[in-house]
């Protein structure tokens, strides 16, 4: 019976979860540096199966100027009608990763990334960090506006990149 | 053997399932319910010559540069008004969240002013609902012309006039708001017995989006008390036009019975109308500067 409650709570100390992990993303043309801070992004690794799911408030994105994000909110992201971005995707070598033992592991993470409505299939390198007491992940990658149909009026055209790069940095404690 | 082994499987598989779904179950269950503060109810602080219930965020400061030219009707030797400008220099910034503050110096007149606006409730959703926002105005204006009359006693006072406004708001959709707003002006001293010191006015405003970063606004003020200024027959002043956004500036293109470009002016002293074809072309330019 012990038994079976001690395998209950090992299967269940298989998810790690975070509600204010970090994103960025950062813009650079030569016109101007765009770059904006989310410290409210909800995610859940399960370290058995390697699914990882993200949840990021749209609304949450802060820039330093202030008209700045009320123009993503109004205009770029219209965030009154698509409130939240998704992810949800795998690590593909689980394997590889250790989560029994500190130390710094390289991922590779594929999945579906829903911003807007519009779904692309990505591949992410990063890593993730065994601690004592949760782990942490990192990873770095681009996207584009086009492809989740943001339209970027021609007057504002050389102060928005072609790519953009996302920075995730999160901290999970275990469930 | 095999059988069994596989029938365990089997008997494993919802749970399998309901494990992969429930990540962004958990997530879902996790995010609480939060308070959406309705943002861009207005493109500007301005819906044309008066205020809307939009405040600069803390830290921005807005310069604003607004343009009235002459009369349309006054022909082509005045190129249509264009000859005439009347200008206005705003210098605006938000100090808190819930209030913002500005000067000013207009043509017209020879005045300056001076305003607070704040903001005391905020559309949302959520959470807390609140259908509409409401912000209160209020702003003094000096009029700086010589004294009509240098021979009697003048004070400085006889300069002022006041100007209170409650803004009430809502944005009904993406592309849709209205704003109406009660407002009372107080002149200090007018020029004739028949100008009121008091004018009590209610004004309605409102947008409608006709592409993300263009919008139709219009506005007019219901005069209740006055009928003349100065001698002049006044009018209630009807103002409408067009919001442009660009990046960090609003144009907003605009045409009006109206030359003052501040409350005092347009609600009591317009002496323009429509129906004769008193209209004056005209712009307002914003721009936003981050001093946080």
């Amino acid at each position: 019976m012990f038994l079976f409650l001690g395998l209950f709570f090992t299967v269940n100390a298989q998810k790690y979860m975070t509600k204010n992990g970090y994103i960025g993303f950062f813009s650079h043309t030569p016109a101007e540096d765009i770059k904006a801070d989310n410290n409210q992004v909800a995610s859940v690794i399960d370290a058995s199966s390697g699914e990882i799911v993200f949840q990021v408030l749209i609304k949450s994105f802060h820039f330093p100027k202030t008209l700045m994000e009320e123009h993503f909110n109004e205009n770029y992201m219209e965030s009154d009608k698509f409130p939240k971005a998704s992810f949800k995707g795998k690590i593909t070598n689980l394997a590889s990763v250790d989560f029994k033992k500190n130390g710094t592991n390289e991922v590779i993470v594929e999945g579906d990334l829903t911003i807007r409505d519009a779904t692309k299939r990505m591949t992410a390198k990063g890593t993730i960090e065994i601690v004592t007491g949760g782990l942490n992940a990192n990873t770095k990658f681009i996207i584009s506006p086009e492809d989740f149909n943001i339209k970027i009026p021609s007057v504002v055209r050389e102060n928005i990149a072609k790519a953009i790069e996302v920075t995730v940095s999160m901290k999970y404690a275990p469930i | 053997m095999k059988r069994l082994y596989f029938s365990f499987l089997l008997f494993l598989s919802p749970f399998f399932i309901y494990g992969q779904e429930d990540l962004m179950d958990l997530l879902d269950k996790e995010s609480k319910p939060e308070i959406n503060y309705t943002t861009a109810t207005f493109k500007s602080t301005r819906i044309m010559n008066g205020h809307s219930i939009e405040r600069m965020p803390p830290g921005q400061l807005d310069f604003r540069i607004s343009h009235r030219f002459g009369r349309i009707n006054s022909g082509a030797y005045e190129l249509f008004g264009l000859d005439q400008a009347n200008i206005h220099f705003g210098l605006e910034y938000g100090i808190f969240n819930w209030l913002m503050v500005g000067i000013g110096r207009g043509t017209y007149e020879k005045t300056y002013d001076g305003f607070a606006k704040f903001t005391i409730v905020r559309q949302s959703t959520g959470e807390k609902v609140m259908p509409v926002s409401v912000s209160f105005f209020s702003s003094v204006a000096v009029n700086s012309l010589k004294w009509s009359d240098p021979e009697r006693t003048n004070y400085f006072s006889s300069r002022l006039s006041y100007v209170s406004q409650v803004l009430v708001a809502r944005k009904f959709n993406q592309s849709l708001s209205f704003q109406i707003m009660p407002s009372y002006v107080h002149r200090n001293l007018v020029e004739t017995e028949l100008d009121p010191n008091d004018l009590w006015s209610i004004g309605a405003g409102g947008r409608i989006k006709l592409s993300k970063r263009i919008s139709f606004n219009a506005e007019y003020y219901y005069v209740a008390t006055s009928t003349t200024y100065q001698g002049q027959q006044v009018y209630d002043p009807l103002s409408i036009g067009f919001d442009i956004e660009t990046g960090g500036h609003v144009f907003q293109l605009i045409f009006t019975n109206s030359v003052a470009m501040i409350e005092k002016g347009f609600i009591g002293e317009t002496t323009g109308s429509w129906g004769k074809g008193d209209i004056h072309f005209g712009f307002n330019i914003s721009r936003v500067f981050n001093l946080k």
